[in-house]
């Protein structure tokens, strides 16, 4: 009698099984919504084939910051200091520009400490992918308020804030990032297609993530908690994403859906929901979500995109290779150069 | 000591009495004193490098201000056939172009010495004891220089004349002087202000009659030498380093040498068929993101670096103690300026020696490179940046303004014989060959462990880099064991890198009992100050020259050779000697003393002579 035999594994179109992307465990509390995010990174990055060692995941520091060593653990990973990712990414692209570069940052990596470096990050459009799991509060130092916390949210000590928000989505918008959208931890299929646009997509990205603490701001009063983001959520249409790579033909139904094609071929469908939304219009993606805002919603999906800009690594006209690894005789100028310079000072 | 380095005093070559009949030949200085953005600056160029071009050994020290334009500015040009090129104490000469401080400037001359002067501010008329000569440069400027608005810039070449026909200068040097400074493309600009300089000599010729004894005459000794800047061959330093990502912040005094870098690199590091770059420069939004932006380019194997000053290295401190325990090899030129807190941008300082060598919080120290000429600025650039990549850490090259910011003599620059050196760096046909690797274990028993680069394409070669505890293999640890082995083998990098990098260098004088130490810029009045001792006093007096911490054992045995050995620090807090009193054992400590001057001019000769005379009792 012979075994059955094993199933056939399942590969993506580069050959490689899920498991390849995969991390180390999460030491974060089980619920937190990072740990989600985390998962859908994964998925994302496997089903659109990105060869793992071509990518660099960054960090600063908090619970988020840590999550670069629960995934993708065939790519190199930095967690650097607090706030300070935006740079230490920039400095890594600019010694190698043909990687992929995905920074994990929280609400108070990005909003408070690293507010400077965000917003200059923004300004250069760096091709990466910004992911801000935003909760309202720091975990690590056990529950305080961060700078994305809303006007009236309680914390359980019963301290309520009276500080207005910093939006990083209008931030975003205003400054440079070229996609930008909003999700929920929670909210598996609108995240899972956003992550792979922002793959496919050649700029920067950021995604700012409702992501509850389960630990310290998921009670009654938190505007961060799973109850809230499902009284609160208001998806601005529903999203479908077709890789570049697949040979599915897309039908779009006349008036329904808008097609965004990205960089890689790939395309973004927009299906309309009680409005058609242009995510192209850099003035109307601020008004709704000033509107949304006043009305106490939490507008997610693709809130910004904007396909033509030219990243900081296309600016620098850099050559084609890694700087990283250039020969010497291609970075140290010759013997003649010396001398003319030398005789320039005579 | 106090820091009044402008107080008079006599020097052992002057007399003191009027109309000396002795010559004094190329051995004094001429202190120019003029306005802010009046474009003196090549008035002040062309008359140093015409007594260069002479052939007499020169340097040229800019005190100027923390302003734009307006305030008063000094230029002190020293002649020292000798070859001294340290600031010389005593100002012999003096030209007199800024009313507002001509009055003090001229009061604070030692008697004998002589003084050109605008004629409508009549400094002679308040003391008798020096060499006057009025020029009346506003009347001279009118007819050489019909455009009313130019003249504020025009007049200054007007003393170049002057002083040319006083100490007896190479018109013909001149000229070529001040047409090199103006470049091919100003040539009209240049023929009027050598209208200037001819105006200038024909008054002088006609109206002045030379009492003093200042005299250049040519000589051979600058023969195929430069006269250059220190941050712009630390920049160019850089450029034969094979630098490719330049980060920065502007800040006085390094902002020149990030400036000068990017030009070069768009002269020379553009490839021709394509145009394109061999590097990457992004002026950062502050001193954090610059470094942060160089530890992120050195993590991924580029030859990084930032330029910067004291204020930026305190605000890069987090992101330099991450850079040290993480392993990222980075380089950190530090150009020192006058601290604590803004204080005096413009002046010179050893202020960061303590700050450069144990920066950031926790158990860290760091290499650091003294340059005291521009050719080591050059040299010690690349070395820094080897240095770096072979031992996976933040480098810094301690420089300061006088060094970075001022003109001086230089031996040519010598072309890297040496390969760009990468470290112990792994490729992924390496990684078949191991079958893996543990990012921070120590194979080779030096401390250094072995890294791979992102973008290495095999399954073993991705590690994380993390500033919390980690074990060997780079994996999140909290264990005790774990963080002191980490820590120990830390320390032993160090230890290797201490008989890798640039050793002290001893000059040792025959029955000497005393010994002088110094780094960096400090070099020039300590060695002149050892000629002094011996001409002047009798005295044997040894020297040695840090050129890098961590020191060398030649500190130690330099020690054990002498009596009493002098520290020079140009600080209050004597940081090189506080640094050495952490690695030198008790016995050696006690024979250290302390030499410190801290008023912001760069340290002179004389100024440390009086310290040793006074606490020798010689």
């Amino acid at each position: 009698m012979s075994a059955a035999p094993a199933p056939p594994k399942k590969t993506n179109h580069i050959g490689l099984e899920v498991l390849n992307y995969r991390g180390g465990k999460t030491t974060l509390c089980a619920g937190c919504g990072h740990n989600a995010i985390t998962e859908r990174l994964i998925d994302a990055f496997w089903e659109m084939g990105v060869e793992p060692h071509q990518v660099a995941k960054m960090s600063g520091i908090g619970c988020s910051s840590k999550t670069p060593a629960y995934f993708l653990s065939q790519s190199h990973g930095f967690n650097a200091v607090h706030g300070r990712a935006p740079a230490v990414a920039t400095g890594a692209l600019l010694g190698n520009h043909q990687m992929r570069c995905v920074v994990v940052s929280g609400d108070g990596d990005t909003a408070s400490i690293g507010l400077g470096q965000f917003m200059h990050m923004l300004r250069r459009n760096v091709p990466l992918i910004y992911i801000i799991e935003n909760n309202g509060v720091y975990g690590l130092t056990k529950g305080q308020f961060s700078a994305t916390a809303d006007v009236g949210a309680k914390l359980k000590t019963g301290t309520v804030n009276e500080l207005p928000p910093i939006d990083c989505c209008l931030a975003g918008i205003e400054l440079g990032a070229t996609l930008v959208a909003r999700s929920f931890s929670g909210d598996k299929r609108q995240l899972s297609a956003i992550l792979r646009a922002a793959i496919a997509h050649n700029g920067l990205s950021v995604i700012d993530i409702i992501s509850p603490c389960v630990t310290f701001n998921d009670h009654e009063g938190s505007t961060k908690s799973y109850a809230y983001m499902k009284d609160h959520e208001e998806p601005l249409h529903e999203l479908d994403f077709v890789p570049g790579f697949s040979d599915i033909e897309v039908e779009i139904a006349e008036g329904e859906s808008r097609v965004v094609e990205l960089h890689d071929g790939s395309k973004l469908l927009l299906h309309k929901l009680e409005h058609d939304y242009d995510p192209t219009s850099k003035i109307h993606a601020l008004e709704v979500l000033h509107e949304s805002t006043q009305r106490n919603e939490v507008l997610t999906g693709i809130i910004y995109i904007d396909r033509g800009k030219q990243t900081l690594t296309e600016m620098l006209d850099i050559v084609d290779e890694p700087l990283a690894t250039l020969a010497e005789h291609r970075v140290r100028p010759s013997r003649e150069v010396l001398e003319l310079i030398n005789e320039e000072f005579r | 000591m106090h820091a009044t380095p402008t107080v008079p005093s006599v020097s052992a070559e002057q007399n003191g009495s009027l109309h000396a009949k002795e010559r004094v030949v190329n051995d004094f200085s001429i202190q120019v004193a003029t306005v802010n953005g009046s474009g003196s600056q090549t008035a002040n160029n062309v008359l140093m490098r015409t007594i260069f071009q002479m052939g007499v050994p020169v340097s040229g020290k800019n005190l100027f201000p923390s302003n734009i334009a307006g305030l008063p500015t000094w230029f002190t040009i020293r002649a020292s056939k000798e070859g001294y090129i340290g600031r010389k104490k005593e100002i012999d000469f003096f030209v007199a172009m800024n009313a507002e401080t001509a009055q003090e400037d001229a009061l604070k001359l030692a008697p004998g010495s002589a003084l050109v002067y605008d004629e409508p501010l009549k400094l002679n008329e308040l003391r008798s004891d020096l060499h006057f000569y009025a020029v009346p440069f506003d009347k001279l400027v009118g007819p050489v220089c019909p455009e009313a608005k130019l003249r504020k810039l025009v007049k200054n070449m007007i003393y170049d004349g002057v002083v040319a026909h006083l100490l007896g200068l190479d018109l013909e040097e001149m000229r070529k002087a001040l047409f090199k400074q103006f470049g091919a493309r100003k040539k009209k600009a240049a023929e009027l202000n050598w209208g200037a300089v001819a105006a200038g000599k024909e008054y002088a010729e006609k109206n002045l009659t030379k009492t003093d004894p200042f005299w250049i005459e040519p000589m051979d000794r600058t023969g195929g030498k430069l006269i250059i800047e220190g941050n712009t061959a630390a920049a160019l330093g850089c450029l034969f380093a094979g630098v490719t990502v330049l980060t920065w912040y502007p800040i006085t005094p390094s902002s020149t040498l990030a400036e000068a870098l990017i030009s070069y690199l768009g002269r020379f590091r553009r490839e021709a068929e394509t145009g394109k770059g061999t590097y990457a420069v992004v002026q950062a939004e502050d001193e954090l993101a610059a470094v942060g932006m160089a530890i992120g380019a050195g993590w991924a194997g580029a030859r990084s670096m930032t330029c910067t000053s004291g204020p930026g290295v305190s605000l890069m401190s987090e992101f330099v103690g991450l850079a040290y325990y993480a392993e990222i090899p980075t380089v950190i030129i530090d150009v020192q300026r006058v601290g604590p807190s803004t204080g005096l941008p413009t002046r010179t300082m050893q202020g960061d020696i303590m700050s450069n060598a144990l920066l950031s919080h926790g158990d860290c120290k760091h290499p650091v490179l003294f340059p005291s000429s521009p050719e080591e600025c050059f040299t010690m650039a690349q070395e820094c940046f080897d240095l770096a990549e072979r031992f996976q850490t933040p480098v810094f090259m301690n420089m300061d303004l006088d060094l970075g910011m001022n003109n001086w003599m230089s031996d040519a620059f010598p072309y890297p014989e040496k390969p760009i050196a990468r470290g112990k760096v792994l490729t992924a046909e390496d990684l078949d060959r191991l079958g893996g690797f543990a990012r921070y274990q120590d194979v080779d028993g030096d401390g250094v462990a072995y890294r791979t680069l992102p973008g290495t394409k095999h399954q073993q070669a991705a590690y994380f880099t993390r500033g919390t505890g980690h074990n060997e293999k780079a994996v999140y640890s909290e264990r005790e064991d774990d963080w002191i082995h980490n820590m120990d083998r830390l320390a032993r990098k160090f230890e290797t890198l201490r008989h890798q990098i640039s050793a002290p260098l001893a000059s040792d004088k025959p029955g000497a009992k005393i010994g002088l130490v110094s780094c960096g810029t400090s070099r020039w009045a300590m060695e002149e100050s050892s000629d002094q001792l011996s001409r002047e006093y009798g005295t044997e007096v040894s020297w040695l020259r840090l050129r890098a911490y961590p020191f060398g054992d030649e500190l130690a045995a330099f020690i054990d050779r002498h009596e009493r050995v002098y520290i020079i620090d140009q600080n209050r807090d004597a940081q090189l000697l506080g640094l050495m009193r952490l690695d030198l054992d008790a016995a050696r400590v006690a024979k250290l003393r302390s030499v410190r001057y801290y008023g912001g001019l760069p340290l002179d000769a004389r100024t440390v002579t009086d310290e040793i005379v006074m606490q020798e009792g010689l």
